[in-house]
């Protein structure tokens, strides 16, 4: 099967040396600090997406490292070499003015921009949040809910659900559909790339794709309140194959999400492990959007208040 | 009676909270009983606490901006200590509840109560000097500003003893900070006191726009105003667009909380999205508030210790007027990562990074300013050169925020953090030092003590370095700002470089405070008697240092740039034979009296203590009424009482 759109055309893991080196020797300039921390975080990309944001903040770096780097020497040197005391150093108290010098101030700058202005615009249509991946295999959808303070992930065509513990299938697409039910929190897996804003009565939309089967970590960056540091998760990209084992296990275990269970989990709690729903109702995401979960009496009246879910802006 | 006022908001429980607390108010009390016992009060209720002199109103503000320096990186190194020691399991030593509260409170302090009163107040002190005006078009609109600024710092400091303060972060997004989610007083402090100090911002930005468009001296153009001038009216400008969309925002806000509107809840269609925008819509514009003034400083010193006119003085105004227009439509760029559409991100994120044309072109005109110069290295000139290497690394950054995939995956982490610090450091705070060390001669008249200044520069460089460029690579490492503990141990050895960070610009604060104290103790030999210690060019340094409450006995005539360069070549004209009366505002305790009722009025509506806010605004309507129907604002200095003012001083100059 393959998925009908794309708009990752181009877009390929890059050969892990070329072009990163710059900042690698940046980031690894703190080497005996470094060299006690596991590969972790943007800088170790497990996925097409996040290798291509990672390459580009490389490319993007390596361009005004061009201009940058020259402007810290001259500032430097510039401001010893006129020293007043230097009495080698031509010295004009009159130097005000040079036109040639002005347009070349202005287009250095310029030229710069307009370079990493066409960057810009070619990178944010590539990896659009919302773009699908372009991929032989069919996407896995998970709906995404920020609570205070876990995450609830729900696996709409398999009818199963879990708390801060997300699994996906290597080399296989996964579709996000993100909202909150509670205040704004941000879903993030630096290894696999772009993280999304999670905010109550909306619905926002990611796609993410792990290479290979490991344990990521991810996390909400956007403060929350004082469960915040504990809003974590571990997301497990187990090999293709492993997990339709992994489903057909948790579909045989534990309780269901009923709403009931739901209104429990809205309390808030901190730190709390990783568990599984056996079943769940595959509108349960519809009606956290619509804010009609704790409320179905608010559903069947229809509120005047409040509107179907929005698209965030822009959209 | 008293609200929701009770015993339970004394944190009798929380040490560290109380502590702090009966310190401050007995260090408070101490130099209250001081004050009184020296017998102080009347000078200071004349000179200072009543004056509408735009220098003393200046000075003050940039004291208040020092001493709450204190008060918010006392709240960075907490911080700073708490992230290197709640690592793996443990929890440090300040709960979330405190801890959220510290990092709420560090940025809104610094920014609202640090950057903010050191512009302003620079801007208050040098721009009518350089405009050889006599003071600012509203003196006692000035006086007003000033002190509702410090009494919404005294409101944000309260929450300190009496209550809480925010727990939502300095932007305090809703829904977090909205009722059902924080019930407690923590955000309706933030809210009023930023409602008071805006109030004050926004008179200052008028008052320095009308003073820069009507009381330039005579043939002083607009091409013929020092860079600083100019840098001053693109930032008051910048307020009076930027400022009133902040206070309608924090009204929304208000009635949410208060009424029970829902302009940014959950429920009932609110929109928190509409909060963040408008926030930064004000927010982005604030960022060049603050840094536009201190561009225009860098400007002035480097010029002046180069021996040289600025280069390119057409294009650095080119270049502060586009970066003013640029300001307004690259807010988006702060939330990225809300999933607006790639044609948005795209449009936003090329916005943002044109800004980084005019910025470059001032580096550019910076170091042509110096190439061909004579550079005289001292405290000023470190701070702007510091200020020029480090700048350009926090743009590098900036434009890669700028790029919506890069945002994607450094957003809302401490990448972020070191991003903005290093440009406020780097950039203001660094311009605010070389402008307290330029121009304080011309406050106080004597010179800062030049080695205790370099070590001070030193210390915040070395110690900036330190402290932030970990957070760049705990960022790329995945580690999110305002995290209470920190899950990975791999990232405790950067974080105590970052701690290490601190201790050193603690060392950098420690040195401003003993350059201060020496530069006092040693003011006899380093009096400044001419006016102008350091060869200056524009007309501050026309006039004496201190200069005389109204500026110009005889205001100049201008006919270039650079006016007193140009006066010292063409030789000092004679003191002139004959003077001219001037009218000189008369001190007022408006300002004073009012700020004290905006904080009355402030601190009962936090409290809901509804007769003491009715109380306090019609005290306020009284003490407007009262000021608007005098007639006796300015008092005539005669001409013969000026000749006599004036030969004291010239007679001064001859003996240096």
């Amino acid at each position: 099967m393959t998925t009908s759109k794309s708009r990752h055309p181009g877009l390929r893991r890059p050969a892990t040396s070329r072009g990163s080196w710059v900042l690698r020797a940046l980031a690894l300039g703190a080497l005996p600090f470094l060299a006690s921390c596991s590969r972790a975080g943007v800088i170790d990309p497990q996925g097409p997406i996040a290798a291509a944001e990672w390459l580009l903040m490389i490319n993007a770096t390596e361009i005004m490292l061009v201009v940058v780097v020259p402007v810290i020497l001259a500032t430097l040197g510039v401001a010893w070499w006129f020293r007043a005391s230097n009495k080698r150093a031509n010295h004009d108290p009159h130097f005000a003015y040079e036109g040639s010098i002005e347009f070349v101030t202005w287009s250095i700058p310029a030229l710069v921009v307009i370079l990493l202005g066409g960057v810009t615009w070619i990178s944010s249509h590539q990896l659009d949040p919302r773009a699908p991946i372009a991929s032989n295999t069919q996407p896995l959808r998970v709906d995404v809910v920020s609570l205070d303070w876990k995450w609830l992930f729900i696996y709409p065509d398999q009818r199963i659900a879990t708390v801060n513990q997300l699994v996906i299938p290597a080399g296989t697409p996964v579709s996000f559909r993100l909202t909150s039910a509670t205040v704004m929190n941000a879903f993030f897996v630096p290894q696999l790339g772009s993280q999304i804003y999670t905010m109550a009565g909306m619905a926002t939309s990611l796609n993410l794709l792990a290479d290979k089967p490991g344990e990521y970590p991810g996390l909400s960056t956007n403060f929350s309140g004082d469960g915040f540091a504990d809003m974590r998760f571990i997301a497990t990209a187990v090999p293709q194959g492993d997990f339709a084992g992994w489903v057909a296990k948790v579909q045989g275990q534990g309780s269901a999400l009923d709403d009931a269970g739901y209104a429990q989990l809205t309390k808030p709690s901190s730190a709390v492990p990783p568990s599984t729903y056996r079943a769940v109702d595959p509108n349960l995401f519809g009606r956290i959007v619509d804010q009609t979960a704790l409320d179905p009496d608010k559903a069947r009246a229809g509120n005047a208040w409040c509107p179907p879910a929005k698209e965030p802006a822009g959209g | 009676m008293l609200g929701r006022l009770t015993w339970d908001a004394i944190p009798f429980n929380e040490p560290i909270p109380l502590v702090t607390s009966i310190v401050i108010i007995l260090g408070a009390l101490g130099v209250l009983a001081i004050i009184t016992l020296k017998g102080w009060w009347p000078y200071l209720w004349r000179e200072w606490l009543t004056s509408v002199d735009h220098k003393r109103i200046g000075v003050m503000y940039v004291f208040l901006g020092l001493v709450m320096l204190l008060r918010g990186f006392a709240d960075a190194i907490m911080m700073r200590s708490q992230q290197a020691l709640a690592v793996g399991g443990a929890q440090g030593y300040l709960p979330p509840e405190h801890y959220d509260q510290i990092f709420s409170a560090h940025g809104t302090i610094m920014i609202f109560f640090v950057a903010m009163p050191l512009i302003v107040g620079m801007m208050n002190f040098i721009v009518p000097l350089q405009l050889g005006a006599r003071d600012v078009a509203f003196p006692v609109l000035n006086s007003v500003s000033f002190w509702l600024t410090a009494s919404a710092a005294l409101l944000i400091n309260l929450s300190l003893f009496v209550g809480n303060f925010a727990r939502t972060g300095w932007m305090n997004y809703p829904p977090l900070s909205e009722l059902a989610f924080s019930p407690d007083v923590g955000v309706d402090y933030y809210l009023w006191s930023l409602q008071i100090s805006g109030i004050g911002t926004l008179m200052a930005g008028v008052n320095m726009v009308a003073t820069i468009l009507k009381l330039r001296a005579p043939g002083m153009g607009y091409f013929r105003m020092p860079v600083f001038c100019w840098t001053s009216l693109a930032a008051s400008m910048l307020i009076i667009a930027a400022f009133p969309i902040l206070t309608a925002t924090f009204v929304m806000q208000l009635l949410d909380r208060y009424v029970g509107m829902h302009f940014f809840t959950n429920d009932a269609g609110g929109s928190a999205m509409m909060y963040v925008n408008l926030f930064w819509l004000w927010g982005h514009p604030e960022v060049y508030i603050l840094v536009l003034p201190a561009f225009g400083v860098y400007s002035e010193v480097i010029a002046t210790f180069s021996g040289k006119p600025l280069f390119g003085y057409r294009s650095m105004v080119l270049a502060t007027l586009a970066i003013c227009v640029l300001s307004f439509m690259v807010w988006l760029h702060h939330f990225f990562t809300m999933g607006a559409g790639a044609d948005v991100n795209a449009f936003f994120g090329i916005m943002s990074t044109i800004i980084a044309v005019p910025t470059g072109v001032k580096i550019f005109n910076w170091l042509f300013t110096m190439f061909q110069g004579s550079v005289r290295f001292n405290t000023a000139v470190l701070f702007s050169i510091g200020f020029m290497v480090t700048f350009v690394i926090g743009g590098l950054t900036g434009v890669l925020l700028a790029v919506p995939p890069v945002d994607f995956i450094v957003h809302n982490t401490v990448f972020q953090v070191a991003h903005f610090h290093n440009v406020i450091i780097g950039g203001v705070l660094f311009g605010m030092f070389a402008a307290y060390n330029y121009w304080f001669p011309k406050a106080f008249g004597f010179t800062l003590h030049d080695g205790w200044g370099k070590a001070s520069f030193w210390c915040w460089l070395v110690g900036f370095y330190l402290a932030f460029m970990p957070l760049y690579l705990l960022g790329m490492l995945g580690m999110p700002r305002r995290m209470q503990h920190i899950p990975d141990p791999n990232w405790q050895p950067l974080l105590l470089v970052a701690e290490l960070g601190a201790i050193v610009i603690l060392c950098g604060i420690l040195c401003v405070i003993v350059q201060l104290f020496v530069s006092i103790r040693t003011r006899d030999q380093r009096r400044d008697l001419t006016g102008d210690p350091w060869d200056g060019r524009t007309l501050e340094w026309a006039t004496t240092s201190p200069p005389p409450a109204y500026n110009f006995a005889v205001l100049p005539e201008i006919e270039g740039l650079d006016a007193f360069c140009a006066m010292k070549r063409a030789g000092r004209p004679a003191a002139p034979s004959a003077y001219e009366a001037i009218e000189v505002p008369r001190n007022s305790p408006t300002g004073f009296m009012m700020a004290f009722f905006a904080s009355v009025i402030g601190f009962a509506a936090i409290w809901h203590i509804w007769w003491l806010v009715i109380l306090g605004l019609l005290a306020v309507a009284v003490i407007a009424a009262v000021f608007g129907w005098s007639e006796d604002r300015e008092h005539e200095i005669h001409a013969e009482e000026l000749a006599r003012m004036e030969s004291a001083r010239a007679g001064a100059e001859r003996i240096a």
